[in-house]
């Protein structure tokens, strides 16, 4: 597939010394949805910022549809829209100057009607006049979307869009990402909750300590890692499970009324071989269910096994 | 060239001072009156003319370059440091804006208010006193290039600055001395020759010599050397400003 953003090598040592990136290579494909995960100082600002022109690379290149983001910044940053993790905005600004101003600032000419369409499909057509002190948080993270794709951007970086925001809203956003995605608008997300990852993204980056330690297609990262338990409700408690059984990776729970057997979802061929093991050890069971191990597990587990 | 960004900023810094209007202008026309009550009326009538003019009229030009030097100063300053300090400079810095649209916007608007606000003293004064201006077109030529040199001026300490200090440091410090010691409320040759000396090496002095020739046809220095030294100046702000956005000093890490 096309890459719309190449990521080559970057790292990034800021004035103090800290090491926040140490070389991450990542193509990010044409109109995908990629969620970047990573826990707190990871370094997930810093690549978006790199790649905005906020911080300036130690090393390391970025293109942007083929063109480099420091030779070729004025085309690069034009195709870029960034919703910044923090609120920052002009207390004393209306909500339509406000994004009139970016707008112009990225050089496209004023087109009312366009505004008019991203402040409606935000809801905050009915706050356009309103400074934008007296907006709550959650408008605030509006303004700051409408600011984003006020120059119609074909690359939009949302960093943490929905720290600090209400369930509604986040689905309203979620649906404009869909939108927005269906008009090949590529989107990089950063965010802490996976969930929200796996319920959104196409692909998932994980970054951690200025590493990138993965980047997968969601499924196939569900598949590759993912894990699943069955676990066996038993007919009578046991006190300890058979040897016969030993070849399984079994687990007994201390009460003995359950078996929790780990298998790993690709290679699943072992189940019929446990069942038929269960029976010649004479241990009935009554009920049996399957649960996936969720994207969280996956990422505690990547983050804390290295 | 990003017309629209230019066009953008400077909107957007005229409307800041728009808002804030009163202040803006109030405040200069009142401290002006005060200056021409204080010094002109009171003072002035015990000073003898300087140079073939009344005291009152020798004053009007260096009140002018006193308030257009601050004045451009505070306003370009302010103008990008606010942003930096609440944050939402992020948007300049990832815009598809090079150094010369910035500086056009932000150092243009501020400007654009000094003269303004030069023009408005300058009316303020015609009711005080007699004014004439033999070299309207010099003296707008001076009031321009003073107020467009002395936003650089602003603007390179609005980057500099990182706290609010800092940034009223400058001009108090070294401005208000420079513009008191420069020749504005009087004229070098009323001082002692070692003053005189070091006087020459205050760049306000220049400014202020210029500007008053472009009045009444009297000066301290010569008007090349006074259009010379106003250009350094502007050449020296322009430079440290190109580097300034050639590093990213102090505007990304
Ligand atoms: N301007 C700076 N100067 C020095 N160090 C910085 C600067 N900005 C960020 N860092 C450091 O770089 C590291 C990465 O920061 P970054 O903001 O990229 O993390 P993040 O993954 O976005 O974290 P979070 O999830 O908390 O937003 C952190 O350790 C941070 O302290
Ligand atoms: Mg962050």
């Amino acid at each position: 597939m096309e890459s719309i953003v190449s990521i080559d090598n970057i790292t990034k040592q800021y004035a103090g010394g800290f090491q926040a990136l140490k070389g991450v290579s990542l193509d990010i494909r044409k109109g995908e949805i990629l969620a970047l995960l990573g826990p707190n100082g990871a370094g997930k600002t810093t690549l978006i910022s790199i790649i905005c022109g906020i911080v300036n690379p130690s090393s390391g290149s970025v293109t942007v549809n083929g063109f480099d983001i420091i030779r070729d910044f004025r085309r690069t940053r034009s195709m870029i829209g960034l919703v910044p993790q923090e609120l920052t905005t002009d207390a004393f600004e209306t909500v339509w100057s406000t994004v009139t101003f970016s707008r112009g600032l990225y050089g496209k000419p004023p087109n009312p009607a366009y505004i008019e369409k991203v402040l409606k499909d935000l809801s905050l057509w009915d706050k356009k006049d309103s400074m934008m002190m007296m907006l709550s948080g959650g408008m605030k993270r509006r303004v700051l979307i409408a600011k984003a794709l006020s120059h119609e951007p074909t690359v939009l970086f949302l960093d943490e869009p929905t720290a600090g925001v209400d369930v509604e809203l986040r689905k309203d956003m979620w649906r404009l990402v869909d939108q927005l995605r269906d008009s090949g608008v590529t989107i990089i997300l950063t965010t802490h909750y996976i969930e929200e990852a796996e319920e959104i993204a196409d692909r998932i980056g994980v970054i951690s300590q200025g590493e990138l330690i993965l980047v997968e297609e969601k499924a196939e990262l569900m598949a590759k890692l993912g894990k699943r338990q069955l676990t066996l409700d038993l007919d009578r408690p046991i006190d300890a499970l058979p040897t016969s059984l030993q070849a399984h990776a079994l687990e007994l729970t201390s009460d003995g009324k359950q078996i929790i057997y780990t298998y790993n979802s690709r290679e699943n061929s072992t189940i019929t071989a446990l069942l038929e093991d269960l029976r010649y050890a004479q241990i009935t069971v009554h009920d049996l269910h399957t649960r996936e191990t969720s994207l969280e597990e996956i990422f505690v587990e990547l983050v804390h096994g290295r | 060239m990003n017309f629209y960004a230019v066009k953008a900023i400077y909107k957007f810094e005229m409307a800041r001072t728009f808002r804030t209007l009163l202040q803006s202008v109030v405040s200069p026309v009142i401290s002006t009156s005060l200056y021409f009550v204080v010094f002109g009326a009171a003072i002035g009538s015990r000073i003898e003319e300087v140079g073939g003019i009344s005291y009152g009229a020798f004053l009007v030009p260096g009140l002018i370059m006193l308030s257009l030097l601050t004045q451009s100063i505070s306003n370009a300053s302010f103008g990008i440091y606010f942003p930096r300090f609440t944050g939402t400079i992020y948007e300049v810095l990832s815009a598809p804006v090079a150094m010369p649209e910035i500086v056009l916007g932000y150092v243009g608007a501020a400007a654009t208010k000094s003269t303004m606000l030069g023009l408005i003293i300058l009316a303020t004064a015609s009711l005080f006193v007699p004014l004439e201006v033999r070299h309207p077109l010099l003296m707008l030529f001076f009031l321009i290039l003073t107020a467009v040199s002395f936003s650089l001026f602003g603007f390179i300490i609005g980057i500099w600055a990182d706290n609010f200090e800092k940034l009223q440091l400058i001009p108090m410090l070294v401005v208000m001395p420079l513009v008191f010691l420069g020749g504005s409320f009087y004229s070098i040759d009323m001082l002692p020759p070692t003053w005189q000396t070091v006087t020459l090496f205050n760049p306000v002095l220049y400014l202020v010599s210029g500007f008053r020739y472009s009045f009444y046809e009297i000066s301290d220095v010569s008007l090349a050397v006074s259009i010379g030294m106003i250009v350094v100046f502007l050449t020296i702000c322009l430079s440290v400003v190109w580097w300034i956005f050639k590093t990213g000093w102090r505007l990304k890490s």
